[in-house]
C-alpha cells in the first residue's frame, strides 16, 4: 500500500471523527444555553476552546455569541475543524484513496458530503439545529456502518481505525482539559447546581451522560467523570479505550508487515500507563498537567506512525 | 437535413435501431424520464464527476447522460474498425520514423519545420525506441458521421485520451436500468476493457522485467478534471494509483513509496502531460512528475504509456497530413477519410479562410476540449470579427475545416425523442496487437442544433452499442 494512501485513510477517518465531535460539542453547547439562566457566552467560549479554535474565532469575530459560535463551528470554511470543512476534507481524502475503499464506504462518504453541503449552504436557525445535528450524526454513522460492514480487515482498515482513535483521544482529552477546573476538588462549589450542569455538559460532549449513570452511581462526581473518560476501558470515547484500539490495530500491522517499530513501543507504553494509573494519582498529579502531557504524547504517536509508515515524502 | 442514425426521412427506424425503436414505442415517456433521473442520481452518488476549470463554485459537475443508446451495426463497425486499425498502425510507424530516420520528411511528404518547430515534438525522444516499439498504447480516435457509411476522422487522440470510464459506466448503468434491452439486442461487450488494458500494458513491460510486471496509473491528483477516471481505471485494473510525490528514482528504477518502503514499477500508465512528466527534462517547476524518470526511460527500465512525445502525431497541424502519412507507412489508401483541412499557415489558404469564416470551423492547433475554437455558422458577426483578428495575428496557430453536417441520434426530452448531433470516440489498445473495443464514448450536443459535443461546453454522453451481426 502506498504511504500516501495510508495517510489519506488516516486523515479521512480523523476528519469524519472530527465532524462528529464538533457536532457533539455544539449539541452540548446548545443544551447548556437552554439550561443556563443568564450569560451563556462562557459556555460557548469553552465549546470553542474545546474545539481548539477559540483564537481563530476571536480573530474573526468581535465577541462570542451563540449564533456566531454555532455558525463558525458548523459551516465556516475558514475553520478547518468546522463540520463542513471536516466533511469536505474527509471526502477529499476519500476521493484520493478511492481505490482502497469499497463502493459502499465511498458512496456513504460522498452522499454524506453532498447532503451536508446542501444543508449547510446557508445559515442555520436555532429551531433547525436539532435536525442538523441529527443529520450529521446519522450521515457519519452511515459511513461507519458501511465501512465496518464491507471493508476487509487489512492494513486499509487498520490505518483508518488508527486515524479515528487518534482523533478521538485528542478530542476527549481537549474537552476534559478545557473543563478541568470544574472537576478539581474545590470545596466551595461542590454539589452546587452549577456544578451539576457543568459536569453534565462534559458528559454530553462525549455522549456519555446516560452511560455514566449505568457505570457509576447517579450523582456526578468529578473523580468518577475523569475516571470514566480517561481510564474506563469500556467507555468508547475514553483515552484508555482509544489506546486499546490503536494498539490492537498497530499489532495487526506488525503481524501483516512482520515488523515491530518505535510507534508500537510508544503506543504500547501509553496503553500500559492508562491501564495502571489510578484516577486519584492523576488528580493528585494535576489533571491539567496530565492532559497536557497526554495531548502532546498523542500527537507524537501520530507523528511516529506517519514516519514509520512513510505517510509523507522525505 | 442532417443524417439521423435512428430514423429515415419517413420516420421509420433504420435497421440497427429496429429492436430498440419497437421497445421504445411501448414505453411511456414519463417513465423513461423518471429512469433518466434515476440514472443521474446513480452518477451523482457514485461521484462520477469532472471538474470544470475556472469555475470556482461548481468545481465538480456531472456529465449529463442520455438514456437513448447510440447503435452501430456490425458491418458499419467492421469498416470503422479496419480504418481505425490502419490509422493506428500508421501513427505508430510515423512516430517511430520521426524520432529515428525521418524518412517521411526526406521523402518530402511532411515539412521538416512542421515537425521540428512543433512544441509536441520532443528532441529527448530522438533515437529512443520504447519497449515493444509501441508509442501510443491507448488511443481514442474521434469519429464523426455524415451519412450512410460516411465516416470521418476528426482527431487522433494519441496522448492521453480520456472518457473511457464514461463508456464503461454508461454501459453499466444501462444494463442495470434496462436489462430487457440487452436480451432483445445482441450488444457486443465493452466491460472487459480494464482487463484488456491491464494485459496490454503488461505485454509491453521493459525487457528486463522478469515476473509479473508492476503497473501503476499516474494521476495529477484529485483536482484534475479526469481524476475520477484515473481512480476508476486503477481500481478496475487492480493496480496502484500514484501521484508524482509517491515516486522516486532509486537504483535506476522508478519506485513508489509504500508503507514498507520503495517498490519498483515496470509500467506507468501516465495521465500527466509530457511537460510535467520530468522536471529535470521538461518543465522544471512541475511537481506532478518524477525527477529523473526520463533517464530511467531511456535506459529501458520503465515503460511509459503513452510514450512521451506522441503528441506530435495528434497535433492538429499534422492532422491535415494524415492521408499522406497513412499511405506512406501502410502503402494503402486510407480507409477512413480525413475532414478536409485548411492550414492557415499558408497565405493563400488564410485569405480563403478569412473570406469564408461564416462557413468554417476554426480550431487552435494546440487547443483541446472545445476551447478556443470558432464555429462559423453559429457565431455572431462580432465573434467572427474578433476571431479574424486572432487569425491574422497568428495564422500558424490555426486550422480550419468545413462545417460538416454531423449525424444526429435522438435524445430523450419531455416530448419524447429529439435529434441531436453526436460524435464517437472508440478506444484502441496497442501492444503486440491492436485491439479496438467495440463501442466507445458517444458525445452528444444537448442543445438543439449545436455542433459542440464537448462536456465542458454543455455536451452529454450516450451508451454506444455495436451489434453482433
Amino acid at each position: 500500500m502506498l504511504g500516501r494512501t495510508a495517510n489519506g485513510l488516516f486523515w479521512m477517518f480523523r476528519y469524519i471523527e472530527r465532524a462528529e465531535n464538533t457536532a457533539r460539542l455544539i449539541d452540548a453547547g446548545l443544551r447548556m444555553s437552554l439550561t443556563r439562566m443568564h450569560g451563556h457566552e462562557e459556555e460557548w467560549e469553552s465549546v470553542l476552546r474545546s474545539s481548539g479554535v477559540f483564537n481563530a474565532y476571536s480573530a474573526a469575530n468581535p465577541q462570542v455569541t451563540g449564533p456566531d459560535a454555532i455558525n463558525y463551528l458548523l459551516r465556516d470554511k475558514s475553520n478547518p475543524s468546522s463540520v463542513l470543512s471536516a466533511i469536505e476534507a474527509a471526502r477529499n481524502n476519500g476521493r484520493m484513496v478511492r481505490t482502497a475503499l469499497t463502493r459502499e464506504a465511498w458512496e456513504a462518504t460522498n452522499e454524506c458530503y453532498l447532503d451536508i453541503k446542501a444543508k449547510l449552504a446557508r445559515k442555520i436557525s436555532g429551531d433547525e439545529m436539532p435536525e442538523i445535528i441529527n443529520t450529521i450524526k446519522q450521515r457519519t454513522g452511515l459511513i461507519r456502518g458501511a465501512f465496518h460492514g464491507t471493508m476487509l480487515r487489512n492494513e486499509i482498515y487498520n490505518f483508518s481505525r488508527i486515524g479515528t482513535f487518534i482523533e478521538r483521544a485528542d478530542n476527549t482529552s481537549r474537552i476534559l482539559d478545557v473543563k478541568y477546573y470544574v472537576l478539581l476538588p474545590a470545596v466551595s462549589y461542590v454539589g452546587s447546581s452549577l456544578d451539576n450542569v457543568q459536569w453534565e455538559s462534559i458528559l454530553r460532549s462525549v455522549s456519555a451522560h446516560r452511560s455514566y449513570g449505568w457505570v457509576y452511581d447517579d450523582d456526578y462526581k468529578p473523580a468518577n467523570i475523569a475516571d470514566f473518560l480517561i481510564l474506563n476501558g469500556r467507555m468508547p470515547r475514553s483515552l484508555a479505550y482509544c489506546y486499546d484500539k490503536i494498539n490492537a490495530n498497530l499489532t495487526y500491522l506488525e503481524r501483516e508487515y512482520g515488523e515491530r517499530t518505535s510507534c508500537h513501543e510508544i503506543a504500547a507504553a501509553t496503553l500500559g500507563m492508562l491501564r495502571e494509573r489510578e484516577i486519584q494519582s492523576i488528580m493528585d498529579f494535576g489533571l491539567h498537567e496530565f492532559l497536557q502531557d497526554f495531548i502532546s504524547h498523542n500527537s507524537r504517536v501520530a507523528a511516529e506512525i506517519a514516519e514509520v509508515y512513510r505517510f509523507y515524502q522525505d | 437535413m442532417p443524417f439521423d442514425e435512428m430514423l429515415t426521412e419517413d420516420s421509420l427506424p433504420r435497421a440497427p435501431y429496429k429492436g430498440y425503436f419497437n421497445w421504445h414505442s411501448e414505453q411511456k415517456t414519463s417513465d423513461l424520464i423518471k429512469k433518466s433521473q434515476d440514472a443521474e442520481n446513480i452518477f451523482r452518488k457514485t461521484g462520477i464527476t469532472f471538474a470544470v476549470y475556472g469555475k470556482e463554485d461548481s468545481s465538480e459537475r456531472l456529465i449529463p447522460f442520455d438514456i437513448v443508446p447510440r447503435i452501430i451495426s456490425g458491418s458499419e463497425w467492421r469498416k470503422l474498425a479496419q480504418g481505425i486499425e490502419q490509422r493506428v498502425m500508421a501513427l505508430n510507424a510515423f512516430l517511430d520514423d520521426i524520432y529515428h530516420k525521418q524518412e517521411i520528411i526526406k521523402a518530402g511528404r511532411v515539412p521538416r519545420a512542421l515537425i521540428e518547430k512543433n512544441d509536441a515534438f520532443l528532441p529527448e525522444m530522438i533515437g529512443m525506441r520504447p519497449p515493444g516499439g509501441v508509442y501510443t498504447h491507448i488511443i481514442g480516435t474521434d469519429i464523426v458521421r455524415t451519412g450512410e457509411g460516411e465516416f470521418y476522422v476528426l482527431e487522433d487522440n494519441a496522448r492521453t485520451p480520456s472518457g473511457v470510464s464514461y463508456m464503461l459506466e454508461n454501459r453499466e448503468t444501462m444494463m442495470q436500468m434496462f436489462p430487457e434491452l440487452f436480451h432483445l439486442n445482441k450488444v457486443r461487450p465493452v466491460e472487459n476493457y480494464p482487463k484488456l488494458l491491464r494485459q496490454s500494458l503488461a505485454a509491453v513491460a521493459p525487457p528486463g522485467c522478469t515476473g509479473k510486471p508492476r503497473i501503476a496509473v499516474l494521476t495529477p491528483g484529485i483536482f484534475n478534471s479526469a481524476f475520477y477516471e484515473h481512480a476508476y481505471l486503477a481500481d478496475q485494473m487492480g493496480v496502484e494509483l500514484v501521484e508524482g510525490s509517491d515516486l522516486r528514482v532509486i537504483n535506476g528504477k522508478v519506485a513508489m513509496r509504500t508503507t514498507l518502503g520503495y517498490e519498483a514499477i515496470d509500467v506507468l500508465y501516465r495521465r500527466v502531460d509530457d511537460d510535467f512528466l520530468d522536471p529535470l527534462s521538461f518543465r522544471p517547476d512541475s511537481t506532478l512528475g518524477v525527477p529523473g524518470i526520463m533517464d530511467v526511460y531511456r535506459a529501458g527500465n520503465i515503460t511509459i504509456a503513452n510514450a512521451p512525445g506522441t503528441g506530435i502525431a495528434d497535433d492538429k497541424a499534422i492532422y491535415s497530413y494524415m492521408p499522406e502519412i497513412v499511405e506512406f507507412y501502410t502503402g494503402q489508401k486510407p480507409i477512413l477519410e480525413n475532414v478536409p483541412t485548411y492550414r492557415c499557415s499558408e497565405p493563400d489558404t488564410l485569405a480563403y479562410v478569412l473570406e469564408h469564416l461564416a462557413e468554417l470551423v476554426v480550431k487552435e492547433v494546440h487547443g483541446s476540449g472545445g476551447y478556443g475554437m470558432l464555429v462559423g455558422p453559429a457565431a455572431s458577426k462580432r465573434e467572427r470579427t474578433e476571431f479574424a483578428a486572432k487569425l491574422r495575428a497568428r495564422p500558424g496557430n490555426y486550422i480550419a475545416q468545413p462545417t460538416l453536417s454531423l449525424s444526429t441520434v435522438p435524445i430523450l426530452v419531455k416530448k419524447g425523442l429529439a435529434p441531436r448531433h453526436v460524435d464517437l470516440r472508440p478506444f484502441v489498445l496497442v501492444s503486440n496487437k491492436i485491439q479496438i473495443i467495440p463501442g466507445g464514448l458517444t458525445r452528444v450536443a444537448l442543445k438543439e442544433g449545436s455542433l459542440v459535443v464537448n462536456s465542458s461546453q454543455g455536451g452529454g454522453t450516450k451508451d454506444t452499442w455495436v451489434l453482433e451481426d
